[in-house]
């Protein structure tokens, strides 16, 4: 019904864990600047990153490493100076109908219920109906929202709500998921529940996600992969591949000793490019 | 780290969930009896007023040629009924015209000014002039080009009621959350679709609030009209009871004006009750 961005954008039917192998997202040489006046901020410089399907990748950093830049990149809401970015193979050139994207605040309609919140995605993209209800009765029960299906916004918690966001951005099965600070707003307990929720439905659909956060444990617990960027200009600094059981309880791993390892490391490295946060 | 931190507790199952959502049942449940209670104070207020009406008009505190008691402000009601409805008939149609026609232009500019910023640049200062200019000083005008029907009082309403319509849709319609119109361009939906489903939603808290200036501005807007040149209408009922220092029928023409701008206000405060009960202002009060 609207015209695609991109190549093979949007709403096959089936998840991307199950497509043929090969990278997601290639990120080649990417620069950003912004200009403010007559200065130029060089937000990211020289970006080398891929991800692969089925991966799911954190970058951590302090604030204003152009992290939160480098995800708008990767879903077309900023263009890169320099370099290029393709999502499955095809070069992101505007914003991209084949990824899901959740902000640090859920950013709901207010006047919409959180079924009707989830349902927009639908709309907007003209999924066809039933399918579109069907789907969005499991991801609310994926995510623990069943029974708050009439509840309003403002009705909801912080952490319900940035579910309902969750499931909005999961409902047209998006090839990658992008997450930028999607706990962020949420009180500590907050944010461990749903750090281990979002990790039993990642290791449930085994879809591509890349997040973007400050909290390095959030980062590691997280992630098959962690990478640190620094700022001034936005750079990546080092990679970590985060080799710890699949399944991961959330006390257990926070005592492994890997997870601990690979936490202080990460830390030092954002002690050394950064004032604290 | 956690600025808006809002609940401690945020269960993960959703057995657990149940009790977070009772939490929030009350915040529904208490609205009806408020909008009760509330009616009380006005009320009450207006009661208040009326006793001190009559005691200063009974002990003649005041000559009844300056305030009439109330009693002969009633009978003026009664006695005059038929020739009061003809005229009130007549400004009730002019304010009603107005106002639509303000709300319909005003909103229509207010969304033609947020998508392109070269025809706010050349309007603003057009509309800015329209809304400087007495309005009592150019009704002649009106008169001049339209004649003595009812479009000159009309256009008069329209003009006085269009500045807050545009003004509120304006602020409104750029209210809309960023991230949200973000989003949307994730999802591919085309401008008009982002516009019936996000901004225009968005905006009508704002919108409701410059409406219900616009509605009591539209009144006094057919009013004015009616002093300059009528023959019919509340205006025209004042102008006739002041030439014959009928200060009863001034009263009764008062009042039955200022019902009208209070309908109008109730009218589009229903509107909101209705569209907006999602937003702030509708579930903290009444």
């Amino acid at each position: 019904m609207f015209a695609k961005t991109g190549e093979g954008a949007g709403s096959g039917a089936e998840p991307a864990a199950h497509r043929p192998g090969g990278p997601m997202v290639e990120i080649r040489g990417v620069d950003v600047a912004f200009r403010t006046g007559d200065r130029t901020v060089q937000a990211l410089s020289s970006i080398e990153l891929t991800v692969e399907r089925g991966e799911f990748l954190s970058i951590a950093g302090p604030s204003g490493c152009g992290k939160s830049t480098l995800l708008r990149v990767v879903a077309g809401l900023t263009s890169p100076t320099a370099g290029e970015v393709a999502l499955r193979g095809s070069p992101v050139l505007g914003p991209r109908r084949d990824v899901g994207f959740v902000f640090q605040r859920a950013a709901l309609l207010d006047w919409r219920t959180a079924r009707g919140n989830i349902l927009f995605q639908a709309e907007m993209r003209g999924l066809p109906k039933a399918w579109a209800r069907k789907r969005a009765d499991e991801l609310m029960e994926l995510t623990g929202l069943t029974g708050f299906e009439k509840a309003m916004p403002f009705e909801l918690s912080g952490g319900m709500q940035q579910r309902v966001s969750l499931c909005r951005a999961l409902l047209h099965e998006p090839d990658v998921l992008l997450m930028d600070e999607p706990f962020g707003a949420l009180d500590a307990l907050t944010r461990e529940n749903m750090n281990i929720e979002l990790r039993r439905i990642w290791e449930r659909t085994g879809m591509t996600v890349v997040l973007v956060t400050h909290s390095v444990a959030e980062a590691v617990y997280l992630a098959s992969r962690t990478v640190v960027m620094g700022p001034r200009p936005g750079r990546v600094i080092e990679e970590f591949p985060v080799e710890l059981p699949g399944h991961r309880d959330y006390e257990r791993t926070l005592k492994n000793a890997e997870f601990q390892r690979i936490t202080s490391r990460v830390r030092e490295l954002l002690g050394s490019t950064a004032p604290a946060d | 780290m956690a600025p808006q931190a809002q609940h401690v507790s945020d269960p993960p199952s959703a057995a657990v969930a149940d009790d977070d959502r009772t939490a929030t049942k009350p915040v529904r449940r208490r609205r009806p009896p408020s909008a009760v209670t509330g009616a009380v104070y006005p009320v009450t207020f207006l009661a208040l007023l009326t006793v001190a009406w009559f005691v200063v008009t009974a002990t003649e505190l005041v000559q009844p040629y300056i305030i009439p008691s109330p009693g002969d402000t009633w009978s003026t009601f009664t006695d005059h009924g038929a020739y009061l409805w003809e005229h009130t008939l007549v400004t009730t149609g002019e304010t009603v015209a107005g106002f639509v026609i303000a709300a319909v232009v005003g909103i229509l500019v207010a969304v033609l000014m947020v998508y392109s910023p070269a025809l706010e640049k050349t309007f603003y200062p057009l509309i800015l002039f329209a809304q400087v200019v007495p309005k009592i000083a150019i009704a002649p005008l009106f008169v001049v080009w339209l004649g003595f029907g009812t479009s000159p009082k009309i256009l008069v309403a329209v003009l006085m009621a269009f500045f807050p319509v545009v003004i509120s849709g304006i602020s409104g319609l750029r209210s809309v959350d960023p991230e949200l119109l973000e989003l949307t361009s994730t999802m591919g939906a085309s401008r008009l679709k982002t516009f019936w489903k996000v901004r225009f939603p968005a905006a009508l808290p704002e919108l409701l609030s410059g409406l219900k200036v616009a509605a009591t501005l539209a009144v006094t807007g057919a009013v004015v009209g009616e002093f300059v040149g009528a023959n019919s209408g509340l205006g025209y009922v004042i102008l006739q009871a002041n030439g014959n220092i009928d200060t009863p029928m001034l009263f009764a023409a008062l009042i039955i004006m200022s019902a009208l701008g209070v309908l109008l206000f109730a009218l589009i405060q229903l509107a909101e009750m209705l569209l907006i009960p999602w937003h702030a202002s509708r579930r903290n009060r009444v």
